[in-house]
């Protein structure tokens, strides 16, 4: 069949077409990075950021709801991180039956695409219910990390399977054990692997709303305890926003939010690529 | 005496026949070569020396195979301390991703060493013996990654050394080398041999006659001659190691 448009021609209109989808993909996150910032950043100065909440949110800061939303996303992360990071070395270096692995597997990928709502209601019945942890951070902590251990095993299975498997034959060859292989040789190699999959499970946990609105309470007050209430960011956005409180300041929690995740990827970035370039001989 | 004894060795890989009825003998001291064509067996003899076939599941051996008269394959035997004993230089360099100086420290740590000072000279002592101490001594906290492909793999052979081993066996070790690293590593073979015994695994029939004292032909799996390294290449005994080292096949 004869082509209706010429070689070159074609390649114009693809080349358009890509680059359209580039830019559009850029844009979109400029735009609602500046629509956020432009709305948000003129609201926050030192009272905001480290005062308390007055008046429901209309007026004050949000210092504890930077707290909580710390809080429950440290507790998350140091719960899952040890379990998602030992069921990739236990699937990867390990596990012997594959079908256990595929089991493992589908699992963790249902697990990661169930809706957070559903996870929310979860934790409710069972944590602040069953368990009578009561509306606490260490319950919503306890969502969250079920949340993050599908993400962390996903991404750290994949960076202990590009390990070259030359570096586990040179560390078995020199007589290691298996755990010593893979404390010395396997994880540090996979280190950089391991960080973005527990940066991208901390990210995902400290902006979820949804999860954390029927474990976490939504008191204001600081949470000192791990069995005190409180309430993250996206939960205290959320309140303002649709109970009419004050989209001004609902703005600023999102711009503070916002900033809070640029950073730690920002700097999670900068360290794993200088640990990577270290450690692969280009510095 | 021999270091190393096969007697009617056999392995397989699943169904597969691999080794056949080999019986070899490598004496202290000496540098015995491996040669044959690809698939030939001669890695798999290498790599049953020091039980590293025992990381594929389907692996079954047969026969005896023994280091200094105790069996490799005895329920008794230390596959960690076997494999101190018993060391290995891979075909590809395979530095680990660390500084040049805990590559080479990582077998005495393994093995339970924390004395710094006698490992940063064990560390030294390897370098030198493995002739690419003065190549590096002055950036031994950088990565090993940003050698060449030649120092890697006498960094390699550094690693080995520092666990003091009896035996080194190298699988092809040159192959993914330049000619002048080549020669380097060759040279340095020469040196090992009078503190070392070495098996070494290689392609190249030149390599064969240069480095190794006595040199075994491997063809389908079964040990078709081995002799005193300058007999089989000038009087070869079978017909086939002629037609083999003369280029006629493999």
């Amino acid at each position: 069949m004869k082509s209706f448009l010429s070689p070159g021609t074609s390649h114009k209109i693809m080349n358009s077409v890509l680059i359209f989808s580039g830019v559009l993909t850029i844009s979109v996150l400029v735009i609602i990075l500046a629509f956020i910032l432009i709305e948000g950043l003129p609201a926050i100065d030192l009272e905001f950021i480290f005062g308390g909440v007055k008046d429901q949110g209309r007026s004050g800061g949000i210092f504890p709801v930077i707290v909580s939303s710390l809080y429950v996303t440290l507790i998350s992360v140091l719960i899952a991180a040890p379990l998602g990071v030992g069921a990739a070395i236990y699937v990867v270096e390990y596990a012997e039956n594959r079908k256990l692995v595929n089991i493992i597997r589908f699992g963790a990928e249902t697990l990661a695409s169930i809706p957070s709502i559903v996870f929310g209601l979860f934790g409710f019945a069972f944590f602040v219910m069953f368990l009578k942890m009561g509306w606490s951070v260490f319950s919503a902590g306890l969502v969250l990390a079920i949340m993050a251990i599908p993400t962390i095993f996903q991404v750290v299975e994949v960076s202990l399977r590009s390990v070259p498997s030359t570096y586990k034959e040179g560390s078995y060859g020199l007589g290691a054990t298996k755990w010593q292989t893979i404390c010395n040789v396997i994880l540090p190699a996979a280190i950089p692997g391991i960080v973005t999959g527990i940066i991208l499970a901390m990210t995902r946990a400290i902006s979820e709303a949804a999860a954390v609105m029927y474990t976490v309470g939504s008191s204001v007050s600081m949470p000192i305890s791990m069995f005190d209430p409180g309430r993250p960011l996206p939960l205290h956005l959320y309140i303002l926003a649709t109970e009419g409180i004050s989209l001004q300041n609902a703005f600023a929690t999102a711009a503070v939010l916002v900033i809070i995740v640029m950073v730690i990827t920002f700097l999670t970035n900068y360290f794993t690529q200088r640990y990577q370039n270290k450690m692969m001989g280009n510095l | 005496m021999y270091r190393i004894t096969a007697e009617h060795l056999n392995t397989y890989f699943g169904d597969a026949h691999i080794l056949k009825d080999i019986s070899l003998k490598v004496a202290e001291n000496t540098v015995m070569a491996l040669i044959g064509p690809s698939g030939c067996g001669k890695s798999t003899f290498l790599r049953s020396i020091n039980r590293m076939n025992d990381l594929i599941a389907s692996f079954k051996l047969e026969g005896t195979l023994l280091l200094d008269g105790n069996d490799i394959y005895s329920k008794n035997m230390d596959v960690v301390d076997l494999r101190r004993r018993v060391g290995m230089v891979f075909q590809k360099p395979n530095p680990f991703p660390k500084s040049i100086f805990e590559n080479v420290a990582y077998g005495l740590r393994i093995h339970g060493n924390d004395d710094e000072d006698y490992i940063a000279q064990r560390v030294e002592e390897s370098l030198k013996s493995a002739a690419i101490w003065d190549e590096v001594k002055d950036k031994l906290d950088q990565s090993a990654l940003g050698l060449s492909g030649g120092q890697q793999q006498r960094l390699c052979i550094a690693r080995t050394i520092a666990n003091n081993p009896e035996v080194i066996l190298m699988d092809e070790p040159c192959s993914a080398l330049d000619p002048i690293s080549t020669l380097k590593i060759e040279d340095l073979i020469h040196e090992l041999k009078k503190d070392y015994t070495i098996v070494i695994v290689t392609h190249n029939m030149q390599q064969a006659s240069r480095v190794s004292d006595f040199t075994s032909f491997f063809l389908n799996g079964e040990l078709i001659e081995s002799e005193k390294t300058e007999k089989l290449f000038v009087s070869p005994k079978e017909k086939k190691t002629e037609e083999y080292i003369t280029g006629r096949f493999g």
